[in-house]
C-alpha cells in the first residue's frame, strides 16, 4: 500500500497524500486544511484525524505540536439526536 | 508583504476577495488583502451557505440574482475550473398568516420583474417539494428553483486563488493593526508585519466593520451580534430547497455533502464579538425543526457554533466610498446576507473604486441615513 492512500480521517475518507498535498500547497493551519478537506467534519468532529494532521504540519513546516492544535472545541461533545434533545427538556 | 499598494483591502471574505479579483480583473496593479486569520475565518465561513434571490426590495433581488448568475458560471468568470458545491434545489420559504402571504405575493411582483423564477404554493403544493415537512400550520409557500447552496470556504478560496494568478497579495494572519491619516486623507495602513503605504483602503472585515472605521475615527452605524448555527451528521437525501420561515424564524438545508445546516436569528442578544455556543440555541433548535421536519428527529447533531452579522440600521449593506475621509471606502452592515451578495458585490464595489459608472443601479451608500432612505426590505431573518 502507497503511504499516501493511508486514511487520515474516517469520517471523511481523507487520505494522508491529500493533506500532505494541501500543506505543500501552503495551508499550514487545521483550520484550512479542514475547510478544504473536510477532514474532521464528520460525526468524531476530528477527535482521530486532528493528531495524525497535526503531526504531519509539523514533520513538514518544522512548527512545534502546541503552535498548531489551537483550535476550537464546541459542543456537542458528542453526536446527539433532536429526538434527545427535545425528550431531555424540562416539563413546562 | 508589499510596502507600497495602490489599495489595501481589510478582510479575507468573500468581500474582500471578490473585490481584489474584480479589481485585479480590471488591470489595478498592487492590492493587497490583509486577513487576520485565514481565509473565510469570520462572518463568512460561518454563515449557513445559503443564496436566495427572493428578495422583497428591486435591489436585492437584482443584486442576487446577479450574484447567483456568477455563481452558476463561476468556472468562466474566474477562467479557472473550480468546484464550489452549488446546489440550486430552491428556497421554499413559509408563510404562517394571511398577512405574510401578502407581503410574499407583494415580492413576488418584485422577483418577477427581474425574471426571478420564484411562484406561490399552496401549503399541499410545499408539501410536495418536501415531504418531510409538517404543514399543519402552513399559510402558504413562496418557492424559487434556482435558490440554493454554495460553499463559503470553496468560494471565497476560489475567488483567492483568482485574484493571486493575476498579482494580488494576500495576507493571511495578517492584521490592521491602524490607519495613517494626513490632511483628510488616507496614507497607509500599519500591520502587525508592516507599514503599507496606500491612498485607498477597503473596509471588509465584517464582524469588526466598527473597529476598522474606529482607526480613522468614523463612528460607522453598524455593530456586530451573535447569531448560532448547528450542524448533523450526513444522511441520505431527505431535503431539497433551503426551508426558511421570517416569522417561525428558522433556516434550515440540507447541503450536497449530506448533513443539515440550520440556525435562527436570537432574541435580545447583546450586541458585541461573542461568539460562543449556548446549549439555550440546541434546545430551541431542536424543539423548532422537529416540529417543522419531524422525519429529521433521529439525526445526530454533531457541531455547533456562532458567527457575527455586522447590522447597520436597515439590515442592509453600507458600500461607499466616505465622505469625510476620500480614499476610505467601505462594504459593511451586510446584516446576515454578504455571502449571498458577495459575488455581485465585488463587481460593483470595483467599479465605485475605479470610478467607473456601476453596473447595477443601486443606493447603498451612509449617506441614505441622513436623507431618510432607509431601505425597507421585508425579507429578512
Amino acid at each position: 500500500m502507497r503511504e499516501d492512500d493511508i486514511i487520515i480521517c474516517r469520517c471523511e475518507d481523507v487520505t494522508l497524500g491529500t493533506i500532505r498535498e494541501l500543506i505543500r500547497q501552503g495551508y499550514t493551519t487545521l483550520e484550512e486544511i479542514k475547510r478544504i478537506a473536510r477532514c474532521g467534519m464528520g460525526p468524531c468532529q476530528g477527535k482521530t484525524c486532528t493528531p495524525l494532521i497535526a503531526r504531519e504540519i509539523a514533520a513538514i513546516t518544522g512548527k512545534g505540536i502546541h503552535e498548531i492544535m489551537k483550535q476550537n472545541h464546541r459542543p456537542p461533545f458528542g453526536g446527539v439526536t433532536f429526538e434527545e434533545i427535545v425528550s431531555g427538556r424540562d416539563e413546562e | 508583504m508589499k510596502s507600497k499598494a495602490d489599495i489595501v483591502i481589510i478582510g479575507g471574505g468573500i468581500i474582500g476577495c471578490a473585490v481584489a479579483f474584480n479589481l485585479a480583473k480590471k488591470g489595478m496593479r498592487n492590492i493587497v488583502v490583509l486577513e487576520k486569520g485565514f481565509l473565510a475565518s469570520g462572518a463568512t465561513g460561518r454563515c449557513g451557505a445559503g443564496v436566495r434571490q427572493q428578495w422583497g426590495t428591486l435591489q436585492n433581488c437584482l443584486l442576487a440574482k446577479e450574484s447567483m448568475t456568477i455563481l452558476e458560471n463561476i468556472s468562466d468568470y474566474l477562467e479557472e475550473k473550480v468546484d464550489i458545491e452549488l446546489k440550486q434545489r430552491g428556497y421554499l420559504l413559509l408563510s404562517f398568516s394571511e398577512k405574510e402571504t401578502e407581503q410574499f405575493s407583494k415580492n413576488l411582483q418584485v422577483q418577477h420583474s427581474l425574471n426571478i423564477p420564484s411562484r406561490a404554493l399552496t401549503a399541499e403544493e410545499a408539501g410536495e417539494i418536501v415531504p418531510i415537512l409538517n404543514t399543519e400550520k402552513v399559510h402558504s409557500a413562496a418557492f424559487c428553483p434556482t435558490d440554493g447552496h454554495a460553499n463559503p470556504f470553496l468560494t471565497t478560496e476560489a475567488y483567492a486563488k483568482a485574484a493571486e494568478k493575476r498579482g494580488v497579495e494576500i495576507c493571511t494572519f495578517t492584521q490592521a493593526k491602524a490607519i495613517k491619516t494626513e490632511n483628510g486623507k488616507v496614507k497607509g495602513v500599519q500591520t502587525d508585519k508592516g507599514y503599507i503605504e496606500t491612498g485607498r483602503i477597503l473596509n471588509a472585515a465584517g464582524g469588526w466593520a466598527y473597529e476598522i472605521g474606529e482607526m480613522v475615527g468614523l463612528k460607522l452605524p453598524v455593530f456586530s451580534e451573535r447569531h448560532e448555527i448547528l450542524v448533523t451528521e450526513k444522511v441520505p437525501p431527505m431535503l431539497d430547497p433551503m426551508v426558511m420561515s421570517f416569522s417561525y424564524n428558522i433556516y434550515c438545508q440540507q447541503t450536497p455533502n449530506g448533513s443539515f445546516v440550520m440556525g435562527h436569528g436570537p432574541k435580545n442578544e447583546k450586541p458585541g464579538h461573542n461568539v460562543n455556543s449556548t446549549w439555550q440555541f440546541l434546545e430551541a433548535m431542536a424543539q423548532k425543526v422537529t416540529y417543522l421536519l419531524p422525519d429529521i428527529k433521529k439525526v445526530r447533531v454533531v457541531r455547533q457554533w456562532a458567527g457575527s452579522y455586522n447590522i447597520s440600521p436597515d439590515r442592509q449593506p453600507i458600500i461607499c466610498e466616505s465622505e469625510q475621509l476620500p480614499g476610505y471606502y467601505m462594504a459593511i452592515g451586510f446584516s446576515g446576507h454578504g455571502f449571498m451578495l458577495g459575488p455581485s458585490i465585488g463587481v460593483y464595489l470595483s467599479e465605485l473604486i475605479t470610478g467607473e459608472t456601476p453596473s447595477y443601479d443601486v443606493t447603498l451608500d451612509l449617506g441614505r441615513f441622513a436623507r431618510n432612505e432607509s431601505i425597507a426590505e421585508p425579507s429578512v431573518v
